[in-house]
């Protein structure tokens, strides 16, 4: 049989179960089976790629070939496995930040090679060269300086903030697309290199000046970018398999993209030029100091919560940063064992990337049925006595509600003031990823418990086992 | 592979792109963005393609190879950590009873 059939009969079962893998992670029943799905799916593609140089007549594969596959097979998978087994839950999105931003420089580098030694110089294929070099490059650098910024690598210049980077970035576009213009007529080498130079930089530039709230927006955007360059080295090297998946995964994080803009409530342009928040917010000057704040000790706390029927927890950034949610656990089961009734409100945007606060409860083994949804959950805070905020700040701000200049205005957010009692457990008094004031903490049923969260969390353990609560 | 054909895989796959993921429970954001983001280390495939036609070309033979390793840096790191967000979800329910 023709081995160029039998590719084509494997990439096509490749493709199908790629689509299935997909279309599976976005329900939870099917995500974990259909995760390694798509993963049997790209190794068969590679089954396909061999047995057609393997089998047709007149290619085969050379001993070096074979060499030089094996070494980057066994480098990047190995520094692969490596980095997912070890890093942390807390820091999942700068991993898939670093992950997709080393998916761009493939692309690229294969554009590179082709360029400088395998053109066949037909207008398509320098096309789609071209294309590939330009995403590649953005994606690279983009995904890399989202993964510094949220390492906390690198902070907020505030020269990005002025209206003059939406100068510096238009410029380099134009730069950028002179220079794509110029390689179509001719290619030459620095003017491949200027393309190549000039589309990472301004990579940088659009990404740095986004504020780190919006940062999960940023990588799912960048995740579709390098869907777009897989798919252009696909014409490169003119394969079907790779144009399929790529596209499908640019349309797919595009989707994904407008629906993660859609919980923040924030547009896709507001996001990539807007600038941080707090830049905004400078302008509107909507913040202003706080005036009635009350600060009570864990002891206080600890009886508050020991009187109560109702409890909801509301997590956010500063509970992974401390990593206290098996504390978090550990309190809640106590609270249970009397009879107290526990959930937690998930915001969509809770934490530095959608789901965040999910996968973090999941690790401390939270009973699934707790966590409840934005939605689900608004209507039960005027019925519940006690709301424990433990480092969330933006997601329970009641101005995103009242006040229309605020530009946290129109966002969804958690309405954790209708309770009898709030108590925010916070480090300090600073403002939250949007750096707006947070008017939730001036209410007279609010009451601020400073400490890092794990600690406040470990003496309220103590204090309510003295209490007798919990205890049988 | 002719132009025509090409530009109609690629609408074809953008298509079902756009098909494939309608509502997602926030919950799985992040793991689907992260098991997308490793098939799109599918640029493998091109690297492989690079090696295997470089012949002796020793400098093709390098890049490709590096490219091939940053692929699979994506696909497998991609698709191990997001079966170990997955695997949280997992362990629900039945072991929570006893």
């Amino acid at each position: 049989m023709d081995v160029s059939l039998i590719q084509s009969f494997i990439n096509l079962i490749a493709v199908l179960l790629l689509a299935l893998g997909i279309k599976g992670l976005s329900k939870v029943r099917s995500a974990k089976e259909a995760n390694r799905l798509a993963a049997f799916a790209m190794f068969l593609s590679i089954i396909g790629l061999l047995t057609y140089y393997l089998g047709k007549p007149g290619e085969g594969i050379t001993q070096q070939s074979w060499l030089w596959i094996i070494i980057g097979t066994f480098v990047g998978s190995l520094f692969g496995a490596i980095l997912a087994k070890r890093v942390p839950m807390t820091s999942m999105p700068e991993t898939v930040a670093l992950f997709n931003g080393c998916g761009g420089m493939s692309s690229l580098l294969v554009a590179i090679g082709v360029i400088f030694f395998q053109r066949n110089e037909t207008f398509i294929q320098d096309i789609s060269i071209l294309i590939s070099i330009f995403v590649g490059s953005i994606t690279f650098s983009g995904s890399i300086i989202a993964m510094a910024k949220l390492q906390g690598w690198l902070s907020t210049p505030s020269w990005t903030q002025s209206k003059i980077r939406h100068l510096i970035n238009i410029s380099i576009a134009i730069i950028s697309i002179v220079a794509f213009l110029n390689l179509i007529q001719s290619v030459n080498t620095s003017t491949i290199w200027l393309l190549v130079i000039s589309s990472t930089i301004l990579g940088i530039g659009v990404t740095l000046p986004i504020g780190g709230a919006d940062m999960p927006v940023v990588i799912s955007l960048l995740n579709s970018y390098s869907g777009i360059a897989a798919a252009a080295a696909g014409f490169v090297v003119g394969s079907q398999l790779l144009i399929v998946a790529g596209a499908m995964v640019g349309a797919a994080g595009l989707i994904l993209t407008q629906v993660m803009c859609k919980g923040m409530n924030r547009s896709l342009v507001s996001v990539l030029f807007g600038g941080t928040l707090s830049s905004q917010s400078k302008k509107l000057d909507s913040g202003g100091e706080y005036t009635n704040i009350t600060s009570c000790s864990v002891e206080e706390c600890a009886l508050t919560l020991e009187a109560a029927n109702k409890v909801i927890i509301v997590p956010g950034y500063g509970l992974a940063v401390a990593q206290a949610q098996h504390t978090l656990r550990e309190v809640a089961k106590i609270l249970e064992q009397n009879d107290i009734d526990v959930s937690y409100a998930i915001h969509p945007v809770a934490g530095r990337m959608p789901g965040h606060m999910n996968v973090l409860l999941a690790e401390a083994d939270v009973p699934y049925e707790q966590l409840k949804e934005m939605d689900n959950i608004n209507p039960d805070f005027p019925a519940t006595d006690v709301v424990l905020v433990l480092g969330a700040n933006d997601v329970v701000n009641p101005q995103a509600k009242s006040d229309q200049n605020s530009p946290l205005y129109g966002m969804p957010v958690l309405d954790v003031q209708e309770a009898r009692t709030v108590f925010v457990i916070k480090r300090g008094m600073s403002a939250g990823y949007s750096g707006i004031k947070n008017d939730l903490f001036d209410l007279p049923n609010t009451s601020m418990v400073f400490g890092d969260a794990k600690q406040v969390l470990s003496e309220l353990m103590t204090e309510l086992k003295e209490l007798g609560v919990g205890a049988k | 592979m002719d132009f025509a054909q090409a530009f109609w895989v690629l609408l074809l796959g953008s298509l079902l792109g756009l098909e494939l993921i309608g509502k997602v429970p926030p919950t799985l954001h992040t793991p689907l963005m992260s098991g997308a983001n490793a098939v799109s280390g599918i640029t493998m495939l091109a690297a492989l393609t690079l090696i295997i036609t470089a012949k002796d070309n020793l400098p093709l033979l390098i890049i490709g190879s590096i490219s091939l390793g940053f692929a699979l840096f994506n696909v497998v790191g991609g698709f191990v950590v997001t079966d170990r967000m997955l695997a949280m979800f997992n362990r629900k329910p039945s072991k929570k009873l006893k």
